[in-house]
């Protein structure tokens, strides 16, 4: 499977769950919003991730920029919620957002197709 | 009466010792090695002003056996093209009658040397898989080394792998580009030129070791080698000599862990002990049954490339509790993530609950 698809499925699929642990926070009522959100924001995420995992053939590479790029969706999610509904779930939604932006750095990178050189290239 | 100082005596006797290469284009510069058929001269081409080496056969030889041997040698190096098989640039002979051939001047250590330094595990396999890849493509061409062993491997600066030695090779069946090469090569002189011819047909026969022969170095040799069933050499033959070869490496891995204090981090790479799973492999590449051992030294690489990553090897059949540990070795990384992310989010929901 060629990594940007890869790291769709992977977003999403890790997305989900990650929205689904807001059922264990008593505050968070609209669970069945938030899966389906945090699963958009793994499918944006993953593509990211697999775009560039496509690039650069590191795994050390793919993980420290899943991190920052999940880092960087998990603020703007957490900054949503702020101005939205003035909850501060600043460290909620990004200490755990982080280390899935890792995971799925780290699957697109080990389990993802490299990409086919065309014959023109070689 | 001039006395000759001892300089001057040490001198002349070094030169008295080098070949006379006046009728051919290289310069002697010195001697590198000696073999069991020919003493191998750093020397210089005059005319491409570079360092190559001269192999010159320099034992007596009334019945031209040992000059066939050494020019099959020549001929099977030069029909092999690879980035792991030393190439030749030239063969001929010595005002004095005897054959020499020249090739590169490979600048780097014996493969015994090489794992004498701080070389860890996996770096260890990579060179290994270089060597069978050299060796694979030799089997292509239906050449058999026959005396492959870490002194006749040698690694470059820059990480090549070169197999050297060639002058036990045997070659399988005729049709194969060797043997049309081996017609096509002709000699300006006459006598050569019969002795060429003759060579041909010999190697078509596969004959130049007669049955019962036995050539090779005891200790990486295969059963068939050793009993000199000379039809009975396969591919499998070296293949056996490859999983004797990773079992010497394996050892010299753990003997140079062992003389080493555990501080140096340079050795913190080196196992302590050989892998089950890289013993069975050489296990397996060294059975005594020919039939159970690797078809191919491309298999070999294949197992050495799956070991590496942690997949499941054909040579040896897990247990549960030992496939259950290799899996957490090959996702040790994202196990960790996967219980970080746990944890993070136990911790958040413990303290949103205090």
């Amino acid at each position: 499977m060629s990594k940007p698809l890869l790291g769709i499925i992977l977003g999403a699929v890790i997305g989900f769950l990650d929205g689904l642990t807001a059922l264990f926070t008593p505050e968070a009522d609209q669970i069945w919003n938030i899966a389906p959100w945090s699963s958009l924001k793994g499918i944006i995420v993953g593509l990211i991730i697999g775009l560039y995992a496509r690039k650069v053939n590191s795994m050390s590479r793919a993980v420290v920029f899943g991190l920052i790029v999940a880092l960087f969706f998990a603020f703007l999610t957490a900054l949503g919620q702020y101005f939205g509904e003035g909850q501060h779930y600043w460290i909620e939604i990004m200490l755990p957002g982080i280390i899935t932006g890792g995971i799925v750095g780290y699957g697109v990178q080990k389990f993802g197709a490299e990409p086919k050189v065309a014959d023109s290239e070689i | 009466m001039t006395w000759l100082s001892d300089k001057t005596i040490h001198h002349l006797r070094k030169v008295t010792n080098l070949p006379d290469l006046s009728n051919t284009k290289y310069k002697c510069l010195q001697k590198v090695a000696s073999g069991g058929m020919g003493t191998i001269y750093l020397a210089e081409d005059t005319q491409l002003h570079r360092e190559i080496a001269l192999k010159i056969l320099d034992i007596p030889d009334p019945d031209g056996d040992l000059a066939d041997r050494m020019q099959q040698e020549a001929y099977i190096i030069a029909a092999l093209e690879h980035p792991s098989i030393v190439p030749i640039h030239d063969v001929g002979t010595l005002p004095d009658g005897r054959i020499f051939y020249t090739m590169k001047f490979v600048k780097g250590r014996t493969l015994a040397d090489e794992v004498k330094k701080s070389t860890a595990l996996p770096e260890v396999l990579r060179i290994f898989q270089k060597l069978c890849e050299g060796v694979a493509f030799a089997h292509s061409h239906d050449v058999i080394h026959r005396d492959l062993k870490p002194e006749n491997i040698m690694v470059g600066d820059f990480g090549e792998v070169l197999v050297m030695d060639w002058g036990l090779a045997k070659l399988l069946s005729p049709g194969n580009k060797s043997h049309t090469l081996l017609n096509k090569t002709t000699y300006s002189n006459k006598s050569k030129k019969q002795k060429s011819g003759e060579l041909s047909s010999t190697l078509k026969t596969g004959r130049l070791t007669e049955h019962g022969t036995v050539m090779g170095t005891p200790a990486y040799m295969a059963p068939e080698q050793e009993r000199g069933e000379i039809d009975q050499i396969d591919q499998r033959t070296d293949g056996y000599s490859l999983g004797a070869i990773l079992k010497f490496l394996m050892a010299s891995l753990i003997s140079e862990e062992k003389s080493k204090t555990s501080s140096n981090s340079l050795f913190k790479n080196r196992p302590r002990k050989i892998p089950k799973r890289l013993n069975a492999i050489s296990e397996k590449a060294m059975s005594e049954n020919k039939g159970d051992r690797y078809k191919s030294a491309l298999e070999l690489v294949a197992e050495i490339d799956n070991f590496l990553n942690g997949s499941p090897v054909t040579a040896y059949k897990e247990n549960f509790l030992e496939i259950s540990w290799r899996w957490l070795n090959r996702y040790k990384f994202l196990i960790f993530l996967i219980l970080v992310y746990v944890f993070v989010r136990l911790l958040i929901f413990f303290l949103g609950n205090l």
